[in-house]
């Protein structure tokens, strides 16, 4: 059914027609509607689950893997400060292979603390085994919870929905909310491979030395490639049960015959298509990958795309994180994608790579600025690495106090008083 | 596409200004948009909420720089620097006061716009006597509705109805006719040619 | 709690007449039928008290449950000896996930029991002292104030073991930890730190909490027993001996658990509802330098001078408890009715079903 409804909302009546079992809360911004929305559903009768209120964010993920590991379909939801605290839980419900189902929704990870949208928190998490799917509307938000269930199911692995915090959560638009009849007909009940059962005991999550680890770990490894494979098919499978596309591995947008392509993840695709469409009646050939699938990575899909029509090419990873020391994040595996060594790829037709870090702690990514950073790409003028919309003057304010002076003070209080200042007009 | 800005105070709904715009453009068949500024929204602060609607769907999510439409909630904050930003001259503002543009200091702005574009609607004094709080949300909306014809005021009574119950439903619906009327007599417009127009 | 004493007679060798007790009277252990919950085939140390104590405590949930039980551990000494890969020594379901989230996986194991429709199967959830005192500690407090159907167990060997002896949140003041050298001044860890989790576990009030010792079995399985009649969250705290952490002879596990009873530094006792409803009373008070003396973590208050000073302070701390709890026989626990232990029961009596 439609609805003209917040991004939270839509993601709570999602998961609620999944019929989870055990939920557990536990409230960081801007993930709170969601578990409000579902704590509401569940007191009013109208979703027969657990719903259990943590005393933290480590409960949380803790107490959702042992509902899994009882045989409940479980699912939890938490953000940047939240996700980092769960860490060790995160690692270890991917570890013991328990399909845990999270949202998570993207916030940038302090210090400074800072509570709006950036990916820095679920890129912290991408090696810890999870399935990461990226959500580019809230449509698509809904939908991925649904799908994110049944491949979770099927892999025993967990699966994290990431819709970017407050963009997406907080913004209210057009969802078509499935019914629940179609939604049982997509998921069937939760069929777990290990079970915590005393008619048949078992031993979950012992020791496993240096005899066997490796080959654990292999299996993990394994579950990513089978994932590759699956993603697509039960983004299939969804769309001839709800008439919608949604999900799958990568989502091109007329990349077919372009020169420039802007990889990039989440619902800055929006503001980025828009873009590209005006871009394209200017006459420049641009065009866009997004990546849906984060981990695995869709490597053969990104090469196909990267390294298929577009010769030469020039390339823009928008980074929605940073990397310190490092650089960028999807630039690296973009990078590996290209690089594989297959052969099949000449070495002097590899696209140019440019990395642009955009939209930090929730610095609006404005279609002006998008434009202008593709066209200068275009025209070969863009770094190898840049910051899309930084402030320079504050960066240089701040250097300068810290060459002048030992004590210069906290950098972000120093930069935010730059601010007051230049707002108010005082320092004239 | 038609774009909206709203301005007030934290504690105003002004989030809630956005979403019920968004829903009764919904309910005609548009698509909507409506997402808060995201600043950090303490009661009594400025803060910023934005509203697109549009026949087809909407991708672009960055802030609205461009506002085919402004409603500002409170007349505190005419002086607020960059409050009317982007405004296109032919934008309509609308304001939630009981003083004229050039009372609250805004001849400049008054003598660069299409008089039937601007509009001072004492919205919260309507609420305050239908409603018994000074909550100018929905008789704005309304007054954006008869000013605009964005979308029609049965769309936004209907999203009223929809969002709130009982006596703050009725209020709030009162406050609203009475602000669409108050616009149709301000530029004696034909109340049902406002009524029907198709919107955006 | 009734629980009979039963009097058993020396009869020349060491040997304890009334072994042939009636059925009911005997203990789990001592039956054919027993669960063996934690089989033999584990790498615990030579008289590792937890092994002990975990077989007495999980022997009896199995018995109430009548098998139906599932348990999570917590990283530690338990877990690594009880699963060395590939085997098991559990014969029950279990769960290994972390260090300091053994409570909250409970209550999620809990949680999904009571939505699966099968509160029939119950849970307990386990660690060591490290585990339940500091790192679980949150999710303890967490487990106790929601008042999740979960039986906690901590076994208490007042240090962390399995990473070699480092000083925890219980372990005692004088004693000799790794990070506690019996160096300097003041050698082992200082007085005036650690936790009660007993106390802070009915300053909670949860329905049932109890100390336990592995000296004295039948009290440890009543108690076992006794904490499922509950349901809501409980807690149990067995004092268990580390022979290689307390440096004692791996043949005199049980007999310093005794004695930590008898001198009064381990009070053990029963609290329902935030209150004190008994305490099993010191049959004969020895001093604390008996119980002392047969750990080398406190060979330091004897060698190479007695340390007086600190053997006193250490007196005095069991002199507290004894009249705190009321120990001795002939001691009414008269100051319990004034101490913070005393709150007026808040469940309601039909939170206990």
């Amino acid at each position: 059914m439609l609805k003209q409804i917040e991004g939270s909302r839509a993601v709570a009546e999602a998961v609620a027609l999944c019929r989870p079992q055990v939920i557990c809360a536990y409230p960081i911004t801007p993930q709170t509607h969601i578990v409000e929305a579902l704590g509401a559903l569940v007191k009013k009768g109208e979703l027969n689950a657990g719903f259990l209120n943590v005393e933290s964010e480590f409960a949380a993920m803790s107490a959702v893997i042992g509902a899994s590991a009882v045989g409940a379909r479980t699912y939890t939801a938490t953000a940047s400060q939240g996700l980092l605290y769960m860490s060790e839980a995160v690692y270890n419900a991917a570890g013991l292979g328990l399909p845990v189902v999270m949202t998570v929704a993207n916030r940038a990870i302090g210090a400074p603390i800072n509570i709006w949208n950036d990916h820095s928190d679920s890129m912290s998490q991408r090696d810890a085994g999870w399935i990461q799917l990226y959500a580019e509307t809230n449509q698509e938000a809904a939908d991925l919870h649904i799908q994110a269930f049944r491949i979770a199911e099927e892999l025993s692995n967990p699966v994290m929905v990431c819709m970017d915090g407050f963009v997406l959560t907080h913004a209210s638009e057009r969802v078509d909310i499935p019914g629940q009849a179609e939604a049982d007909a997509f998921l069937p009940p939760y069929q777990p491979r290990q079970v915590l059962d005393p008619d048949d005991p078992v031993s979950i999550g012992a020791m496993v030395g240096p005899e066997a680890f490796t080959e654990v770990r292999f299996l993990a490894e394994e579950r990513m490639r089978q994932a590759l494979d699956l993603i697509p098919d039960v983004a299939s499978a969804f769309e001839r049960q709800f008439g919608r596309e949604s999900g799958g591995l990568v989502k091109p947008y007329r990349t077919g015959d372009a020169e420039l392509i802007i990889v990039a993840l989440g619902s800055v695709l929006g503001t980025v298509k828009d873009t590209i469409d005006e871009l394209r009646e200017d006459g420049i050939r641009v065009g866009a990958l997004g990546i849906t699938s984060f981990r695995p990575f869709p490597v053969q899909s990104v090469r196909a795309v990267l390294a298929g029509g577009c010769r030469p090419c020039r390339v823009v990873v928008l980074e929605r994180a940073l990397a310190p020391g490092s650089g960028g994040i999807v630039t690296a595996d973009v990078r590996a994608a290209l690089a594989a060594t297959d052969g099949s790829l000449p070495r002097t037709e590899h696209p140019i790579i440019s990395t642009v870090v955009a939209g930090l702690g929730g610095r609006p990514i404005t279609g002006k600025c998008l434009r202008a950073m593709l066209l200068d790409a275009k025209r070969g003028q863009l770094p190898p690495f840049s910051f899309l919309d930084l402030q320079p003057g504050l960066v240089q304010a701040e250097l300068a106090r810290m060459q002048a002076n030992r004590r210069s003070g906290p950098t972000a209080e120093n930069m935010l008083r730059d601010l007051g200042v230049t707002a108010s007009g005082a320092a004239d | 596409m038609f774009q909206v800005r709203f301005h007030g105070r934290g504690g105003q709904g002004v989030v809630t200004a956005a979403e019920l715009l968004a829903a009764a453009a919904f309910s005609q068949g548009r698509y909507a948009q409506a997402f808060p500024s995201f600043g950090s929204e303490r009661m009594g602060a400025p803060v910023m909420s934005f509203c697109r609607i549009d026949r087809k769907p909407i991708r672009t999510r960055e802030p609205v720089t461009e506002p085919d439409a402004l409603v500002i909630q409170d007349p505190t904050l005419v002086h607020q620097a960059d409050l009317f930003a982007g405004l296109t001259p032919s934008g309509y503002v609308l304001i939630n006061a009981t003083a004229s543009f050039a009372q609250l200091g805004l001849a400049d702005l008054a003598a660069t716009h299409d008089s039937d574009r601007l509009l001072v609607v004492p919205a919260s004094s309507l609420a305050m006597a239908r409603l018994g709080r000074p909550l100018p949300g929905a008789p704005l909306l309304a007054a954006l509705a008869a000013l605009t014809g964005v979308v029609s005021l049965d769309a936004v009574l209907a999203a009223i109805d929809d969002r709130f119950t009982g006596q703050v439903a009725a209020g709030n619906t009162a406050a609203a006719v009475a602000a669409f009327d108050y616009v149709l007599a301000a530029f004696d417009y034909d109340r049902v040619e406002r009524k029907e127009l198709s919107g955006a | 709690m009734p629980s009979t004493r039963i009097k058993f007679y020396q009869v020349g060798s060491f040997a304890a007449g009334n072994r042939l007790l009636p059925e009911d009277l005997r203990s789990i252990q001592s039956s054919d039928a027993r669960a063996n919950t934690l089989t033999c085939g584990h790498r615990a140390c030579q008289g590792c008290g937890e092994a002990l104590g975990a077989r007495y405590a999980l022997d009896a949930v199995m018995r109430a449950t009548k098998g139906k039980m599932i348990a999570v551990n917590a990283t530690g000494c338990l877990e690594v000896f009880s699963t060395p890969f590939p085997e098991t020594s559990w014969q029950i379901p279990w769960l290994h996930s972390l260090f300091g989230n053994a409570p909250a996986v409970g209550s999620g194991v809990a949680t999904a029991l009571k939505a699966m429709g099968r509160s029939d199967i119950r849970v307990v959830a386990q660690g060591g002292d490290g585990g339940t005192v500091d790192i679980g500690m949150a999710c303890l407090s967490g487990l106790f104030e929601r008042n999740d159907d979960v039986l906690y167990i901590c076994y208490d060997n007042q240090a962390y073991m399995n990473t070699g002896v480092q000083r925890s949140g219980a372990t005692p003041p004088a004693a000799r930890t790794a990070t506690t050298p019996a160096v300097g001044p003041e050698p082992g860890n200082a007085f005036g730190q650690g936790k009660n989790v007993p106390l802070i576990a009915m300053a909670h009030e949860i329905p049932y909490v109890a100390t336990a010792t592995v000296a004295d079995l039948r009290d440890l399985e009543d108690k076992a027993t006794r904490a499922m009649d509950f349901h809501g969250a409980r807690y149990l705290h067995i004092l268990v001996p580390c022979p290689l952490g307390w440096g004692s002879s791996p043949a005199d596990t049980i007999k310093v658990a005794r004695l930590a009873t008898e001198s009064g530094l381990f009070p053990v006792f029963e609290a329902e509802d935030g209150q004190v409803v008994s305490s099993a009373r010191i049959r004969r008070q020895v001093p604390v330098t008996d119980y002392l003396r047969l750990q080398a973590r406190y060979a330091h208050l004897f060698h190479p001078q007695e340390r007086t000073d600190v053997i006193e302070r250490l007196q005095a701390s069991a002199d507290r408890n004894i009249a705190r709890f009321g120990l001795l026989e002939d001691q009414k626990p008269a100051h319990i009715e004034r101490t913070r232990l005393t709150l007026a029961p808040v469940h309601d009596s039909d939170q206990r079903r």
